[in-house]
C-alpha cells in the first residue's frame, strides 16, 4: 500500500513537452483519476510513475522515497495497458504467473496463488485457455489478475476499458471499483471520460496541454472549478459562460451582467476586464417575473428534466429544469442564477477568481 | 445485379488458379525431377537419345559421387571376391573402391559455412534490429541506409578487394573466412526483414515485462524472441539460401580445406569422363537440406513473406 506524491514532473521529448510541472498527491488506497482530452499527456505521466520513461526533471515519491529515477522492476508497481499487451504465446495461466515466476517464487506457490486470484477475477475456468480466443472482457480480467498476483504496492491502468464496448464498459467499471473497494490498494487510473472519472474516481487530476488544471475530489472539481478549461470539461452539458466587462473588488458580493445586478459568493479578489459568470446548466431557473430576459431557443426532453437552450444579451446558456414545466421556443423568460453555486472567471488566464466558497477548494488545487 | 463479389472467389476462379498454379508447379519442377532421376540412371541411360523415362534405377552414380575407384587385373578381381552391394556396381567396369571421394567433406563445408553463416547473420540481425525498432539512435535512418546501400551493387563487383584482403588477412579457404563474408553479405537483408518484423510487435508486451520484473535483455529474449519467431525463420530461410548456393566467391576463395559444394561438383565431371549420373545424385543431396530447412520452416515463411501486408 502506497502513498505517491508527484512533485514538479516533467517530460520532454526531443523539442515537445508533454507534462509540464505537475504536482498531485494520491494517498493510500485511493482511486485516483488522471482526466484530460487526447494528447495531453495522462499516459506519460502514468509512464513516469511506473518507470516505462524517465522524467525529465522533478520528483517522484513512493511512501517518501524518490523512486523517479529507478527501473521499473524496482518499483513494484503494476500496469494494465490499455490493450492489456497479454503475453499472446502463452496461455491464461502463465501469463498470470508471469511476475511471480520473475520473483522466483516456487512452483507450488505461484499455483496457488493464480488460483486465488483466478477464483476472485472468476476465471478459473478459462486457466488454461490461450489468450487469443477470449473476449474483450475476459481479457481485461486476465490483465487485471496479472497486475494484482503479485500484490504491488499501486495499481496504474491506462484506459483500461477504453478497448470494451460501450455496453460492457459499464459493467466492468462496476467490477473494477468493487475490485478496489476489496483490495483498498492505491490506483491511478487514465481516462478521458468525465464521466467515468466522476462516477469511479475518489480524487482527480484534470489536465489540459501538458499542465494539471485542478486536482480534488469529484464534487469539489464539478462544484468549484479553478479554471474554465475544468468547468468546461466536466459536467454535462458543462458550465454556463456568460460574458461580461466589470471591475470588481475584494468583497464584492454582486457582478453586474448587462445592467442587471447579480449576486455572487463574497470574491476574496479583485479582478479588471473581460470576466465571465460560470453557472452550472441545473442551478438556473426559469420564471415569469424576472428581470433578466433571455428568449427560449430549443428545449431537449430527458424523462425526468428537460436542457432547455436559451439565448441572452450575455450568449447562450443551457439550463437543466423539470420536464412538467412548459417552454417553447421563441417564447421570452426571466432567468434566475443560485448565487452561492457561482464561479466567477477571468477570461484571459481562465482562472477562477477565488471567493469566499471555493477558495478552500482551490487552496491545494 | 452480378454476384460478383471482390472478397469471396467463385468456385470457378478457384478451379482456374489452381490449374494455373499446379501448371506452374509442373513446369518448374520438371528440371528438378529430371536431375533427380538422372541420378538413378546408368551412364548410358543418362545420355541415351530419345531420353528415357522409363529406366532400370541403379545406385551407381551414387557410389560413383562418394568413392574413389582404381581399375585392376583380372587376378587381382578373382582374387578378391566383392565384399558389398558398392563393390558389385564398380566390378561391372573391372574396378574396384579405394576410398572415399571428397565430396563428403565438400557438403560438410557447405554445411558448416552455410548454418554457420546464417546463424551469426540472424543473430547479429535480431539484435541490431531490435536496437533500432526500439531505441532512439541518433543517426538511425542514416544508419540503416547504410546498412540497406551494401546490397545496392552485385557482391562480386568487389570479389577482387576482397580476394586480397583474405588473402592478407589469411582468410582464404579458411570456414571462418567463408562464414564471415556470407555473413556480411546476409546481415543488411536481416536487419531489414527483421526490423519490419519487430517493429510489427507492440512495445506494450516488453514493457509489460518490464513492469512484470524483467531485465531489458530478459524481456527481448522471453517476450520478444517468440513473437518474431516466424519473421526469423523467414529471414534464416532466405539466407541460408544465399550462402548455401553462393558459386562465386566460393570458387574465388577457396579451393581445398573449405571449399564448398557448389565449386566441387562440377569438377565430378572431370574425375572420370562424364559421369552425368554422379553429377546428378551430387546435385540432389546438395539440394536436400535447404529443401528440408524450408519445408520445416514453410508454414512460417508463408507468412514472413506476406509480412506487412497481413495485420495480426
Ligand atoms: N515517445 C514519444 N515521443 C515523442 N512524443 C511523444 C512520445 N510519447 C508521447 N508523445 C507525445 O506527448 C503528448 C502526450 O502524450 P500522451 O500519450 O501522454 O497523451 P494522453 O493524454 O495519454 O492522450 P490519449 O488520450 O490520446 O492517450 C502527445 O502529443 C504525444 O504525441
Ligand atoms: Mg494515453
Amino acid at each position: 500500500m502506497a502513498k505517491i506524491e508527484i512533485r514538479n514532473l516533467r517530460k520532454e521529448f526531443g523539442a515537445f513537452t508533454a507534462v509540464r510541472e505537475s504536482s498531485f498527491t494520491i494517498e493510500d488506497g485511493e482511486f485516483f483519476m488522471l482526466l484530460g482530452p487526447s494528447g495531453c499527456g495522462k499516459t506519460t505521466t502514468l509512464r513516469m510513475i511506473a518507470g516505462l520513461e524517465l522524467p525529465t526533471s522533478g520528483e517522484i515519491l513512493l511512501d517518501g522515497e524518490e523512486i523517479s529515477q529507478r527501473p521499473p522492476s524496482q518499483r513494484d508497481i503494476a500496469f494494465v495497458f490499455q490493450m492489456f499487451a497479454l503475453y499472446p504465446h502463452m496461455n491464461v495461466r502463465k501469463n498470470i504467473s508471469y511476475p511471480l515466476v520473475s520473483q522466483g517464487m516456487p512452483k507450488a506457490q505461484v499455483r496457488a496463488k493464480v488460483d486465488e486470484v483466478a477464483g476472485i477475477l472468476g476465471i478459473r475456468d478459462i486457466l488454461d485457455r490461450p489468450v487469443g480466443g477470449l473476449s474483450g472482457g475476459d481479457r481485461q480480467r486476465v490483465a487485471l489478475g496479472r497486475a494484482i498476483v503479485r500484490e504491488p504496492k499501486a495499481f496504474m491502468m491506462d484506459e483500461p476499458l477504453g478497448a470494451l464496448d460501450a455496453e460492457f464498459r459499464e459493467h466492468m467499471a462496476e467490477e473494477l471499483r468493487a475490485l478496489h473497494d476489496r483490495m483498498g490498494a492505491t490506483t491511478v487510473y487514465v481516462t478521458h471520460d468525465q464521466l467515468e472519472a466522476m462516477q469511479m474516481g475518489d480524487k482527480i487530476v484534470v489536465m489540459n496541454n501538458a499542465v494539471v488544471e485542478q486536482f480534488g475530489t469529484p464534487q469539489d472539481i464539478y462544484d468549484w472549478p479553478a479554471t474554465m478549461f475544468v468547468a468546461d470539461f466536466i459536467g454535462s452539458p458543462s458550465m454556463n459562460f456568460l460574458r461580461f466587462d466589470g471591475k470588481l473588488a475584494p468583497g464584492a458580493t454582486h457582478v453586474g451582467l448587462n445592467g442587471h445586478d447579480m449576486r455572487v459568493p463574497e470574491l476574496r479578489e479583485g479582478a479588471e476586464g473581460k470576466l465571465v459568470f460560470g453557472v452550472r446548466p441545473e442551478h438556473i431557473t426559469l420564471t415569469d417575473a424576472g428581470d433578466y430576459r433571455a428568449e427560449v431557443l430549443a428545449a431537449e426532453y430527458l424523462g425526468t428534466t428537460q436542457i432547455v437552450t436559451l439565448a441572452t444579451p450575455n450568449g447562450e446558456v443551457k439550463a437543466r429544469i423539470g420536464a412538467a414545466q412548459k417552454v417553447a421556443a421563441g417564447e421570452t423568460v426571466g432567468l434566475a442564477f443560485r448565487p452561492d453555486t457561482v464561479t466567477v472567471f477571468d477570461e484571459a488566464s481562465g482562472r477562477a477568481l477565488r471567493s469566499a466558497k471555493n477558495e478552500g477548494v482551490l487552496a491545494h488545487g | 445485379m452480378s454476384s460478383f463479389s471482390v472478397t469471396e472467389t467463385s468456385a470457378r476462379a478457384k478451379w482456374i488458379s489452381g490449374t494455373l498454379v499446379i501448371l506452374y508447379a509442373l513446369i518448374t519442377m520438371i528440371p528438378l525431377v529430371w536431375i533427380m532421376l538422372t541420378g538413378f540412371k546408368s551412364p548410358a541411360d543418362s545420355i541415351s537419345y530419345p531420353p528415357k523415362v522409363v529406366f532400370e534405377p541403379t545406385l551407381e552414380g551414387y557410389v560413383n559421387l562418394f568413392t574413389t575407384r582404381t581399375r585392376q587385373t583380372q587376378e587381382y578381381l578373382e582374387a578378391n571376391p566383392p565384399q558389398n552391394w558398392a563393390d558389385e556396381i564398380v566390378r561391372q567396369y573391372d574396378m574396384v573402391i579405394v576410398g572415399p571421394s571428397k565430396f563428403g567433406q565438400r557438403f560438410m563445408n557447405s554445411v558448416i559455412i552455410g548454418f554457420g553463416s546464417t546463424f551469426l547473420s540472424i543473430f547479429l540481425g535480431t539484435l541490431a534490429a531490435y536496437a533500432f525498432s526500439r531505441f532512439r539512435i541518433p543517426l538511425a535512418d542514416d544508419l540503416l541506409f547504410f546498412i540497406l546501400s551494401t546490397r545496392m551493387m552485385p557482391p562480386i563487383a568487389v570479389a577482387i578487394p576482397i580476394f586480397l584482403m583474405f588473402r592478407n588477412l589469411g582468410l582464404s579457404d579458411t570456414h571462418l573466412g567463408m562464414i564471415l563474408l556470407y555473413t556480411a553479405v546476409n546481415i543488411s537483408l536481416a536487419v531489414w526483414l527483421l526490423k519490419g518484423f519487430i517493429d510489427e510487435i507492440p512495445r506494450e508486451y516488453e514493457e509489460a515485462a518490464l513492469i512484470d520484473g524483467y531485465t531489458r535483455f530478459q524481456a527481448f529474449y522471453k517476450v520478444v524472441l517468440p513473437q518474431a519467431a516466424t519473421g526469423i525463420a523467414s529471414t534464416a530461410i532466405f539466407c541460408l539460401i544465399f550462402a548455401w548456393n553462393e558459386y562465386a566467391f566460393a570458387v574465388l576463395l577457396t579451393s581445398a580445406t573449405a571449399q564448398t559444394a557448389p565449386p566441387f561438383i562440377p569438377t565430378i565431371i572431370g574425375i572420370g569422363g562424364l559421369d552425368w549420373p554422379a553429377v546428378a545424385a551430387g546435385a540432389t543431396i546438395f539440394l536436400l537440406p535447404v529443401m528440408v530447412f524450408t519445408i520445416l520452416l514453410r508454414k512460417h515463411l508463408l507468412r514472413g513473406i506476406t509480412f506487412g501486408a497481413v495485420r495480426k
